[in-house]
């Protein structure tokens, strides 16, 4: 599909819009609809998007396998690593309250990271999923 | 205190994605063991905290239950974490050998990863009090045990672990379906809750229905006949490290949770008068004669011992469908005593496969001669499965016979001894064709030329099965440690 201009050009347009609104929902899942695994699965479907436009290679290039491995374990870190925090503060695992100076403050930055952490490691699992998969397929 | 007991599950869940990342066969072998054994430190001192009946109770996320997620620990909670980590570390020993033996090299992160994970995912299982989280754990478990059977060296380990992943994934959603209908019904997912405020919603159709979707999920994957037919398959083509592993853990602790939905979950009397205890009894039965049946039948020892799993598991149902202090101490004894048993048997099995390549008892003929010391600990564990006093097969079945007696099921007292004289043949079976037979040549399989593995054990392979072995013996004559956390879990779940 490499030589097709108007997918070509299409997916060069509504890749970062597809960035953009994972972001979106990634940040803006603590008051709306949304969070982590939904961010997670929007942003790797625009990698999916462009590597099924440009193939796998060009994907590859893009975004590598071994930072997948890296992104999917960091975000399990991150996750983990918010409830230590919350620990070595004095509190019970995941407790939120005792990272800010507030309950509610600690309580909002808590959730976001880890909601981060989450859409970290789902994303790249997806992307890594996929490529699983399509590099099955031998290259023509 | 309280801190230790989350440690248990954090501790492998923040190591497990950073052993995915080392490229290092030793440092993800060393970063595995040392989980195992902290594990083990902290679910002794546990055990240790709670074994006169008290409890420790943590609050995660600091939500108070019923709201948030409660682990509520008490003996039973602890001597299952216990069993789970112990023979996490058995098989941790042994990997450092068999490991990079059986998985290719890139994989052997991922394979410890997926270890720790599921490590993690039955510990969850054990220390949870909180039904929806215990779910969460199960699937955790269960995911990461797909992906291990899957690594063995056959192909038929693919097969056999898609079966599992099927039936695994049916038994999950019953639970999950149980749970859901459970919490329609009362509104709550925190054992405790549900299980104080049982009277005031006991009536709905809802709540049967939903100890029938959880029985038969739970049922499923603890492969208690006739749902046992993903069972032989998977632990005979896993690779040994992980057959050890999970043949000892995984299917003991989902009849650990078996135990917590009837017997704290629900009240006693609510499904006793369901006949439930009846046909229990009758599928335990029917387990222990067809599991030892099958098991003699077989010419493959992995394949013999998964079968002797099915009976063994038999004997556990027996002992909680009998509903008496002394049953439930001997279904919980079990849970622990064929742990150490089946372990020791599959890392016999392995040091066998690792040396030979192969485990089909045909070719064995006559390697006993070759392999003393591993054949004296596999007979010493085969005679634990069979029972003989002074081990601690003995000990269970001593009590199960008396509940039994206590009870007047005289149909049970002739199948656990009938099984025991089954399980005389399938034991007799390893031990004539290893020893007795006249020695043949071994048939080598698959050894690259200069390859040293058929000479000798390694150490690391020979003291897992030692230990394995001694404790057998050990806890056999030293019941009182056993036997102690073992009734007074028992008794706290017939509140006595």
């Amino acid at each position: 599909m490499a030589n097709d201009l108007i997918l070509r050009v299409i997916t060069k347009w509504l890749s970062p819009i597809i960035i953009l609104f994972a972001l979106y929902v990634q940040f803006h899942g603590d008051y709306s609809p949304g969070g982590g695994f939904q961010a997670g699965v929007i942003f790797s479907s625009a990698i999916l998007l462009y590597s099924l436009t440009y193939g796998l290679d060009a994907a590859l290039q893009l975004i590598p396998e071994y930072i997948l491995r890296i992104g999917a374990s960091l975000g399990v870190l991150i996750y983990g690593g918010v409830g230590v925090a919350s620990m070595i503060l004095g509190g019970n695992f995941l407790n939120y309250s005792v990272l800010g100076s507030t309950p509610v403050a600690g309580q909002h930055l808590g959730i976001i990271i880890i909601e981060l952490g989450v859409g970290i490691t789902v994303a790249s699992v997806m992307v890594l999923l996929f490529f699983t998969f399509a590099r099955r397929v031998a290259p023509e | 205190m309280e801190q230790l007991t989350i440690l248990l599950i954090v501790i492998p869940l923040m190591v497990a994605p950073i052993t995915a990342l080392i490229p290092s066969e030793k440092v993800t072998w060393l970063l595995t063991l040392i989980v195992c054994l902290i594990s083990l430190g902290i679910s002794c001192y546990i055990l240790y905290e709670v074994i006169d009946g008290s409890h420790v109770i943590y609050e995660l996320g600091g939500w108070r239950p019923p709201w948030g997620i409660e682990y509520k620990i008490d003996s039973l909670n602890a001597f299952v974490a216990l069993i789970v980590s112990a023979i996490g570390c058995l098989s941790c020993l042994f990997a450092y050998r068999s490991v990079p033996d059986e998985i290719e090299e890139k994989m052997i992160p991922l394979f410890y990863a997926a270890f720790q994970l599921c490590l993690l995912g039955l510990l969850g299982i054990a220390l949870t009090g909180d039904i929806f989280n215990l779910f969460v754990f199960l699937e955790i478990s269960s995911l990461s045990s797909y992906a291990l059977i899957s690594m063995g060296k056959n192909r038929k380990a693919l097969t056999a672990a898609f079966s599992y992943l099927i039936l695994g994934t049916i038994g999950a959603t019953f639970f999950l379906i149980g749970v859901g209908f459970l919490f329609a019904a009362s509104g709550s997912l925190n054992t405790a809750d549900i299980a104080n405020r049982f009277d005031t919603f006991k009536d709905m159709q809802l709540v049967e229905t939903a100890l029938i979707f959880m029985i038969m999920g739970i049922a499923l994957k603890a492969a208690i006949f006739p749902l046992h037919s993903w069972l032989p398959n998977a632990y005979s083509q896993a690779p040994s490290t992980v057959g050890i592993f999970l043949s000892a853990t995984a299917t003991k602790v989902s009849i650990y949770v078996l135990l917590r939905i009837l017997f704290d979950l629900y009240p006693i009397d609510y499904w006793v008068d369901m006949l439930l205890p009846q046909i229990m009894l009758s599928l335990g039965c029917v387990a222990v004669i067809y599991g030892s049946y099958r098991a003699w039948q077989q010419t493959e020892m992995k394949r013999l011992l998964a079968f002797s799993s099915v009976a063994q598991i038999g004997y556990i149902v027996i002992g909680f469908s009998l509903v008496n202090q002394l049953g439930l101490t001997a279904a919980i004894l079990h849970l622990f005593n064929h742990a150490l048993i089946k372990s020791t048997l599959f890392i016999g099995a392995g040091i066998i496969l690792y040396r030979t390549n192969t485990t089909e008892l045909g070719n064995l003929r006559g390697l006993g001669k070759d392999m003393p010391w591993t054949f004296a600990a596999i007979t010493l564990a085969g005679l634990s499965l069979i029972g003989v006093p002074g081990t601690v097969g003995f000990v269970t079945k001593w009590y199960l016979l008396e509940a039994a007696v206590e009870k007047g099921m005289w149909i049970v007292v002739i199948t656990i001894v009938l099984g025991s004289a089954l399980a005389i043949g399938y034991v007799w079976k390893i031990v004539e064709n290893l020893y007795f037979r006249s020695k043949r040549k071994v048939r080598i399989q698959d050894v690259p030329s200069g390859d040293s593995a058929i000479a000798k054990t390694p150490r690391t392979m020979s003291s897992a099965l030692w230990i394995g072995a001694l404790l057998c013996i050990f806890f056999g004559l030293n019941t009182e440690l056993s036997f102690e956390a073992a009734s007074s879990a028992a008794a706290a779940m017939l509140k006595q």
